[in-house]
């Protein structure tokens, strides 16, 4: 006899990967960033998802659609090419040039959320030159409170948000403390890993996942996986020269 | 993985380029990746959109023509289209009288969708939306982000198409589309996965007397797992899920939907024990539809999905439709 149930599915746990760590330093004595710093920011991330490719892909195999690492490969490809076509002069013009290429490239949910995500956070950047640890902060607050609006999302939904609002929080306490931008951005790295390996028992409550309902559970969300490749990313930035 | 592609990367692209190939009813929009027909838009008429990940064919670009759509823009493999396509799309089909978009639940075809008709908006064009959200077997809560569109789609395109056809306003047309949506609905299984061509293997793993119930068309797992039976049993328990969320009676229209890889035969094994348990059970169905029309590449298995009619919406599914992939009447 067929019935028509919900029974919950087991899958191990997935590895998260790290993005490649730069030997280069940050200049010593400077807390404050430039756009040179978020183009190294964007050309690491670029590496870190073309590098976890495969591995987003496989974690959105299990519980959504088995695109992800892909499209965000072919987004951040794309990114490169407007960046390089137009370099932006200030971080805020470069953030927004990102995130518009995003949500013209990528399409599905993370077209839209990620390029939300760095239009928001390039917006509150304005048009200063250079970035203080507390505007990067608040930045990374912007790019979460889009996320947030766009996407419906709160914490514990299983989605980006779970390792987006940690890392925000995390690099907010960070630069409260006066901590030195290599450890803020590690924090804040560390934190989003956390987060993304956090959703792994958690049932997905939006997105695509979702339908899984309670077969959800015991997969890492693909989103917050690769929002923790973004902070990876930032930590990898701050420690090159 | 053996598949009859150039390469992962080009396959929306090669076979948008077959698709402009074989049917000279269509201009397809190489660059932008959208097909219209090719006629281009008729002043008065209200345009309809819709668009979704590739992967669904012929949904959705299969469905452009008389009585069905002005435009699809098809995304990459179960992604969804970018807000620029979907704007040219838009643009392009409008006949002065506004323009309808039918866009499937899923969180990326509604963000996608939404950011496309705040900026066709800004440029002067009308706009009124229709979700597709018809999949039983997804409960439409807080904690999910609600029901699936899958089957339904079909339907609603071709009934507001006909409407549309009359020179309806786009008030009416959306009217109609809503309508069409709420009276649907969809179950799906799936007895094995499919093979999303970027990914090279399955997307999950089936064994050999193991079937997912309850499935999307996106290659996703379903929400339970089962052991094969009988294809009266399975017809039986998509029919129950149906009739668990809105009982059938009345007239009805039905279809049974191929996933992609099962052939027409099993179609319409499963059609008759569909048709048989929908009378036992007091509906009666008064127009069908069997084979391959919202598919998850290669996947097989199917999906029932039902309609109860009413005077209008009948005639509207009567009326002439020519598309490559659904054609009555003219």
């Amino acid at each position: 006899m067929i019935r028509w149930e919900i029974t919950p599915g087991s899958v191990p746990e997935p590895v998260l990967r790290s993005a490649p760590r730069s030997a280069l330093k940050i200049r010593s004595g400077s807390r404050f960033v430039n756009t040179e710093f978020f183009a190294a920011w964007i050309e690491e991330i670029t590496a870190a998802v073309r590098a976890g490719r495969d591995h987003l892909t496989e974690l959105d195999a299990a519980i959504g659609d088995a695109d992800h690492g892909t499209n965000l490969d072919r987004g951040f490809t794309a990114v490169g090419e407007a960046l390089a076509a137009a370099p932006p002069r200030t971080p805020g013009a470069l953030l927004v040039l990102v995130g518009t290429t995003l949500i013209r490239k990528v399409g599905g949910a993370s077209g839209p959320l990620y390029g939300t995500a760095f239009r928001e956070m390039g917006k509150a950047f304005g048009e200063a030159p250079e970035i203080s640890p507390a505007e990067l902060s608040a930045g990374v607050d912007a790019a979460l409170a889009g996320v947030r609006r766009l996407g419906s999302a709160a914490e514990g939904d299983k989605t980006m948000v779970d390792a987006l609002a940690p890392a925000a929080a995390a690099l907010s306490r960070a630069v409260r403390d006066g901590l030195k931008p290599e450890e803020a951005l590690e924090a804040a790295a560390t934190a989003a890993a956390e987060g993304a390996r956090a959703t792994v028992p958690l049932q997905a409550r939006k997105g695509r996942a979702s339908y899984l309902g309670p077969r959800s559970v015991g997969h890492e969300d693909p989103g917050a996986a690769s929002t923790a490749l973004v902070f990876g990313a930032l930590r990898a930035a701050a420690s090159r020269g | 993985m053996k598949k009859l592609i150039n390469s992962a990367g080009s396959l929306v692209s090669d076979a948008l380029r077959g698709m402009a190939a074989a049917h000279p009813s269509l201009r397809v929009d190489l660059e932008n990746a959208v097909v219209f027909r090719a006629e281009g838009a008729r002043p008065g008429k209200v345009g309809l959109v819709s668009g979704g990940g590739s992967g669904h064919e012929p949904l959705h670009a299969g469905f452009v023509g008389h009585g069905m759509l002005d435009a699809a823009c098809p995304g990459e493999v179960f992604t969804s289209p970018v807000p620029d396509q979907l704007v040219e799309a838009t643009k392009g089909v409008d006949g002065g009288a506004g323009v309808l978009h039918i866009v499937k639940n899923y969180t990326g075809d509604v963000l996608n969708f939404e950011m496309a008709a705040e900026l066709s908006g800004d440029e002067g064009v009308e706009v009124a939306t229709v979700l597709v959200n018809d999949d039983v077997a997804v409960r439409d809560s807080l904690y999910t982000a609600g029901r699936r569109g899958t089957g339904a789609t079909l339907f609603v395109e071709k009934i507001a198409g006909a409407l549309a056809e009359t020179g309806a306003p786009l008030a009416e047309v959306a009217r109609v589309a809503r309508e069409v949506n709420e009276r649907s609905r969809s179950f799906g299984v799936a007895l094995t996965p499919c093979t999303v061509p970027a990914a090279g293997k399955p997307t999950f793993e089936l064994g050999e007397t193991e079937i997912e119930l309850g499935i999307g068309i996106h290659g996703e797992p379903g929400r339970s797992r089962a052991a094969m039976g009988e294809a009266r049993e399975i017809a039986r328990v998509a029919v129950d899920a149906i009739g668990d969320d809105l009982p059938p009676s009345g007239e009805t229209l039905v279809m049974v939907n191929g996933m992609g890889g099962t052939p027409l035969i099993e179609l319409y094994v499963v059609f008759a024990e569909v048709e048989a348990y929908l009378r036992e059970k007091g509906a009666t169905v008064v127009r069908s539809l069997v084979g391959n029309y919202v598919t998850s590449l290669d996947m097989q298995g199917f999906m029932v999905t039902t309609c109860a009619l009413t005077g209008e919406l009948t005639r509207l599914w009567d009326s002439p439709v020519e598309t490559p992939a659904l054609r009555w009447g003219r």
